[in-house]
């Protein structure tokens, strides 16, 4: 017993208060900012996926992996900002121009009409890794931990897709992956999200136009949610959902 | 560039493609024998390298005492003939690499017990598709089977357990992989910068960002004339040993979880936050993607990082330390992982295990010591062996090594508060490599031994790369250590091995 109670002692408090104004301490990559556009191809193959328009005008962070190599290289261009929220349902909002600098919101206007009746208290997720490294599934499982701890907003991810509301999928897709995670989707009941954490997932990252992936599937369904990062950080993932769920026509 | 005799070559270093020795096959096999026979002998990576007529197979032997590391190739030429006699035969820890090579080439292993496919790659030499992957069977009306995965009840990697039981017994356990397969080494010759290919060796685990990060930059520099100076060397196994550190904890927090122990798997889960916090403070990321590059850094070690990860270790040990205690002393636990999932050396050493599964099974067997590179020449690091071979000697295994590396990174601390400071430089953006060169690159990550291996052409770009991921060889250790245990001990045992899905299909 005296055992436990120094053990919690030293344990505390870990758990985040509010998760909603929790901030990620610099240096951390989050969202990226074109500080100077230049008219010429500086930065010209440098990206290693081509997120960044030669002449810098834009930074597609759904294709970005964060390397942060364009920010060392022309650190008066861009910038990483420690600023987390970076998960949206608009594809398009992943574009990070000069124009653009505040963080990047979801838009309430493309949220199906079911998912705010349906998920807005508690919400079911099933996990597939396609191809994922692993650091992503790590993420979403610290998730669930004892500092971010998803569960206390109803979210959690299960082992069944029958127990589910959706599905989160990491990693580029791989070829060999592609039927099982198509039996996984249709075995959830509608209706259901979808859901694509980190860059690897929203546009197949550094592995984009390997032979070895098939990302047939994404070209079939809706994309609920996209969460960049690589992996995602916790933070931008439960806003994200917390944000989707939430959201207000 | 080092001068090669008989094939020996040091971690790391760089020789000619021509300098490796092209044996007859006779005494190629013999040589390959003749190491993994003695005690203290492995072959570290064994694979092939296509050129226009030839199949050119290429084995790396490691001698884990005298420190030798030798490597010997035999060339088959394929206009005549894609055979070979297997070597699995005699030595089941090639059943691996040779059913890999027979995979990408079609080569056919005369002897080898059962040529099936390793992780229907997208390059494969055959047709079959991975739903009809033949698993072995055993008919009988007493018996069942049990099909796990590919997609788990957990947030993890997918792949297919198989199961043939007797009653809640397990009889046999065969473990299908391949779900994961991206293409990393077709990858690494197509996409042509540098930084790519960087990001895609952080991308083969992101478990390991670091130890695969780091085997890739010793490559890189190996196959130029770069010498990475000691305090970036220093910094790199501060690195190694943070990583180590970080998922040792947050697999001590899943045994506990496996075990219904919550109070463990809610503090040691907590534990693991500051380590990966510290990385991210020191690079930007929690896994520390970005940090490794080779030729220089762009995030040196500095002396407010110094501080930090000085008090962040001091206050982590404390904390460890007192769960650890009570952890290892908690009778319910211990029931449940004393004498489970038991394997012997002699069966580790049959399949080939390396890094903490050896080293749980009493097999001394780590790069860190017997291949050092960088930090670890500078700073000698003394491995942590057991030898029990369950569950409890792989819980222990991570608590001693945890305890190990906080002791390790405080004496690197001391080596690189004392060396003079020197700029670090930037990392270059494009690096020439040597024409025609071969090297063989080694990292203990916290799973065990990573092998890295390039070839280049007369222009100095890569043309082969080949990744040996612990896993590989590790996944038999589980399918082992489920015979004649109960169905459901296989959560625990799973995750006292902890093994890379993806690191393992590329």
């Amino acid at each position: 017993m005296l055992a436990e109670l120094k053990i919690l002692n030293q344990h505390g408090k870990q758990y985040i208060p509010d998760i909603r104004k929790a901030e990620v301490p610099a240096p951390f990559r989050g969202l990226p900012e074109i500080t100077k556009s230049s008219k010429g191809a500086l930065l010209e193959g440098l990206c290693p996926v081509g997120a960044i328009d030669v002449s810098v005008q834009s930074i597609d962070i759904g294709l970005c992996t964060f390397c942060g190599e364009c920010a060392h290289r022309a650190p008066e261009m861009i910038r990483f900002t420690n600023n987390h929220r970076m998960a949206t349902n608009d594809r398009n909002a992943l574009i990070v121009t000069p124009r653009k600098a505040e963080s990047i919101e979801l838009n309430p206007g493309l949220v199906r009409e079911e998912i705010q009746g349906v998920f807005g208290r508690s919400l079911k997720l099933r996990q597939v890794s396609a191809g994922g490294d692993n650091s992503a599934e790590l993420e979403l499982g610290a998730c669930g931990n004892v500092n971010f701890d998803i569960g206390r907003f109803g979210i959690e991810f299960v082992a069944s897709p029958r127990h589910a509301d959706g599905v989160v999928i990491t990693g580029p897709i791989s070829k060999n992956m592609s039927e099982a995670l198509a039996i996984c989707y249709e075995a959830i009941a509608e209706p259901k999200l979808l859901i694509l954490a980190g860059t690897d997932a929203i546009s197949g990252g550094v592995f984009a136009g390997s032979p070895a992936l098939d990302r047939s599937f994404l070209d079939a369904h809706k994309v609920d949610l996209y969460v960049p990062g690589n992996p995602p950080h916790p933070l931008t993932f439960i806003n994200g959902i917390l944000d989707l769920i939430q959201s207000k026509k | 560039m080092e001068k090669s005799i008989n094939g020996n070559i040091i971690n790391g270093q760089s020789i000619l493609l021509n300098e490796v020795p092209k044996l007859g096959i006779g005494q190629f096999q013999n040589e390959i024998e003749k190491c993994v026979e003695s005690i203290h002998g492995h072959c570290t990576t064994y694979y092939a390298f296509k050129s226009e007529k030839t199949l050119q197979l290429i084995a790396c032997l490691a001698n884990d005492e005298t420190h030798e590391l030798k490597v010997i190739s035999h060339e088959i030429d394929t206009s005549v003939k894609n055979q070979q006699l297997a070597l699995t035969k005699e030595h089941f820890a090639f059943h691996v690499y040779e059913r890999e090579i027979a995979e990408n080439y079609g080569v056919d292993f005369i002897w080898h017990p059962w040529l099936k496919s390793l992780r229907f790659p997208h390059d494969a030499a055959h047709t079959m598709a991975i739903s009809e992957y033949p698993f072995y069977r055993i008919d009988s009306e007493e018996l069942h089977e049990v099909g796990v995965g590919p997609i788990h009840a957990g947030v993890i990697e997918p792949g297919h357990f198989r199961f043939i039981c007797n009653g809640e017994m397990v009889l046999h356990l065969e473990i299908q992989l391949g779900w994961q397969h991206r293409g990393v080494e077709t990858m690494m010759i197509q996409k042509p910068t540098l930084l790519q290919k960087n990001i895609i060796a952080e991308s083969i685990a992101g478990d390991t960002a670091i130890g695969h990060g780091l085997a890739f930059a010793q490559l890189i520099e190996g196959l130029s004339d770069i010498h990475a100076p000691k305090l970036l060397e220093i910094e790199r196994s501060i690195a190694l040993e943070l990583e180590r550190i970080a998922i040792h904890t947050g697999d001590l927090s899943a045994l506990c979880t496996d075990v219904a122990y919550q109070l463990g798997s809610s503090v040691f889960g907590a534990l693991r936050t500051p380590v990966i916090n510290f990385m991210q403070a020191w690079c930007g990321n929690r896994f520390g993607k970005g940090l490794i590059r080779p030729g220089g850094s762009h995030y040196p070690f500095n002396e407010e990082l110094r501080s930090k990860l000085t008090a962040m270790l001091d206050d982590f040990e404390l904390r460890f330390n007192t769960i650890a205690k009570r952890t290892f002393n908690l009778d319910s636990v211990l029931g449940r992982f004393e004498n489970i999932g038991r394997i012997t050396e002699k069966q580790v050493r049959m399949f080939g295990g390396v890094g903490m599964v050896a080293r749980m099974a009493g097999i001394q067997r780590d790069i860190r010591r017997s291949h050092p590179t960088g930090g670890y020449i500078h700073l000698p690091y003394e491995p942590v062996v057991l030898n029990t071979g369950d569950v409890m000697a792989r819980a222990s295994l991570r608590r001693l090594e945890v305890e190990k590396s906080i002791a390790y990174i405080r004496d690197l601390l001391v080596i690189w508060k004392e060396s003079k400071k020197q700029m670090i430089a930037s990392p270059p953006m494009d690096i020439k490599m040597k024409s025609n060169a071969f090297n063989l690159s080694m990292t203990e990550g916290w799973r065990g031994e990573i092998c890295h291996s390039a070839i280049t052409n007369s222009k100095g770009e890569i043309i082969h790369y080949k990744v040996k991921d612990p896993s590989l060889h590790n996944w038999m250790g589980l399918a082992l250590a489920l015979r004649d245990l109960e169905i459901s001990d296989f959560p625990i045992n799973n995750k006292s091995f902890d093994l890379s899905y993806c690191g393992h299909d590329l």
